[in-house]
């Protein structure tokens, strides 16, 4: 039984590539219109994806960073870690020292060669608050700059919290475009397997009057939505790899003189097979609802 | 094999093709349907083969009234017939042999099995060399045995034959009929609607002959 199934299926499917076959030129610009359109949502991903890889290592907790003067003394330093130890406002801190900063800015290879040969860095404080609400945060900020020693303060978490916003934008982006290409591509297809069906029509009435039931009617043209939606995947990837390739190559010079990893990555396994899957189910259910109209559209007419 | 009792088709519109049709057919006869045209031939064998419903009576094949089975079980009673249409309903966008492939691979042959009885069909009709041709360039006589091979490759238990030999000249016609009456001789039933009562040779075949869509 089983096998049979599949042995009707694989017929119906090998007939459907002859069909294809028949208008390679036709066929490939289908695909290459429905790649074009799934490429949007799919670059926009990769896109969101490589940044937010980036910004992996960085945590969404705002850090407010205290840089002491550079003549200020142990003893000063001493003060102001219990001054900041008293302060209810704080979750924890750490201090880092001069050379500890120096130290760790040696090894780091993007400024080994600054030519710098004496430690420019002053120690600093760095804080981690316990109310992360911006306003908060901010009071807290003001409140530690007016201590005494201490030269300058930096928040850094307001870029990551507007590359975070920026994200979650993004993200929403492709959910909205893929839906409303998603619609597209089962529009396109469905409309394709129309024609298809119209074309066929004298096959599809005498197929019904000597014994051909719907789902045999249905069949090979639920394959070609298949294929049509497979291949359009597959372009769309295809399309967004020749970005991606001509994007890091234009970028390879940029990121040497930084000798940094500016290279976008491409669409993982798992997203690649949703991408394939997706589109190839699209192109299916385009075709489903395209030869259920059609089918009761002759059915109707059968019966005038 | 197959039975009608009281059947009356009313098309859409109102027109009443059969009127208060009753007959039987036995497994393994040979009948003919005559009448003038418009008389009601073809919409009989369209009851028939489970193409049109009854509009009231009852059209029994093989023990199933067919005014009773479902939109979905119909396609599998009509594999019991062989149809030869009466405007052949030939498909032209394909070559004599895909032609006659076309009920086999509505019933899942295919492959070697699929060739081989394609070709023994082609060969009953003498079509054989001409696998390879289009429709369109047969003659009218071939494309007429052109559908009936492919009525007979999936060696149905019943022959359906509309005017089978509608516009031939009389040798054709011949052989025609004595193609179906061969098909006959081994056990299969045949049921031919035809206007033209030359060919029939009365050795005891039924004859249905219709007027104005009453059985006469
Ligand atoms: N689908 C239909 N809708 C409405 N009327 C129809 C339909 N099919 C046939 N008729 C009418 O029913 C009558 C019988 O038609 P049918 O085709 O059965 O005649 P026939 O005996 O086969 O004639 P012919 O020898 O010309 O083929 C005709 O008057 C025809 O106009
Ligand atoms: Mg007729």
């Amino acid at each position: 039984m089983i096998y049979h199934w599949l042995r009707s299926h694989w017929h119906a499917f090998i007939l459907v590539l002859k069909k294809l076959r028949h208008a390679p030129v036709a066929n490939l610009l289908m695909a290459a219109v429905i790649g074009a359109t799934l490429s949007l949502p799919a670059g926009l991903y990769l896109l969101a994806d490589n940044i937010r890889q980036a910004a992996g290592d960085i945590t969404i907790e705002p850090q407010i960073s205290l840089f002491l003067s550079l003549n200020a003394t142990d003893g000063a330093v001493k003060a102001l870690d219990q001054r900041l130890k008293e302060n209810h406002g704080i979750k924890d801190f750490n201090f880092v020292s001069k050379e500890t900063a120096w130290q760790e800015m040696q090894r780091n290879s993007t400024v080994a060669d600054t030519g710098l040969e004496k430690n420019p860095l002053p120690d600093a404080f760095v804080i981690h608050p316990k109310d992360t609400e911006p306003q908060a945060v901010d009071k807290l900020q003001k409140e530690l700059s007016e201590l005494p020693n201490v030269e300058h303060t930096l928040l850094d978490a307001e870029w990551v919290k507007r590359l975070y916003v920026l994200l979650q934008m993004s993200t929403k982006a492709v959910v909205i475009l893929t839906s409303l290409l998603g619609f597209a591509l089962v529009a396109i297809v469905g409309n394709t397997i129309r024609l298809q069906i119209l074309t066929q029509r004298e096959e599809i009435e005498v197929s019904r009057l000597i014994g051909a039931t719907d789902r045999y009617i249905r069949r090979p043209f639920l394959h070609a939505g298949l294929l049509h939606g497979f291949a359009g995947g597959l372009m769309a990837w295809l399309f967004v790899y020749i970005a991606l390739y001509i994007f890091n190559a234009s970028v390879q010079d940029l990121a040497l003189l930084y000798s940094a990893d500016f290279l976008l990555h491409m669409l993982g396994g798992q997203a690649s097979l949703i991408l394939l899957g997706g589109a190839a189910g699209l192109g299916w259910l385009g075709a489903l609802l395209a030869v259920n109209r059609s089918l009761a559209e002759l059915k109707a007419v059968a019966k005038r | 094999m197959i039975k009608f009792d009281g059947v009356t088709k009313r098309y859409p519109g109102g027109f009443e093709a059969l009127k208060n049709v009753s007959f039987e057919i036995a497994q393994g006869e040979l009948a003919f349907i005559t009448g003038h045209s418009g008389a009601g031939k073809s919409t009989l064998l369209k009851l028939a083969a489970a193409i049109e419903r009854p509009t009231t009576g009852s059209v029994i094949i093989k023990g199933q009234n067919v005014g009773k089975i479902r939109q979905s079980g119909l396609p599998y009673v009509r594999r019991n017939f062989g149809l030869i249409f009466q405007d052949h309903k030939l498909l032209y966008d394909r070559n004599v042999y895909d032609n006659v492939a076309l009920p086999l691979s509505i019933v899942g042959v295919t492959g070697r099995e699929a060739g081989k009885r394609i070709r023994a069909a082609l060969d009953k009709v003498g079509l054989l060399p001409r696998e390879k041709a289009a429709p369109i360039t047969l003659s009218g006589g071939e494309q007429q045995r052109l559908a009936i091979a492919r009525a007979i490759v999936s060696r149905p238990s019943i022959l359906l034959a509309d005017e089978p030999t509608g516009n031939l000249d009389e040798n054709y016609a011949r052989d025609i009929i004595e193609l179906f009456k061969s098909f006959h001789q081994v056990g299969v039933t045949v049921i031919i609607a035809t206007h033209d009562a030359r060919g029939i040779a009365r050795q005891g075949e039924q004859i249905l002959s219709l007027q104005h869509g009453v059985l006469a």
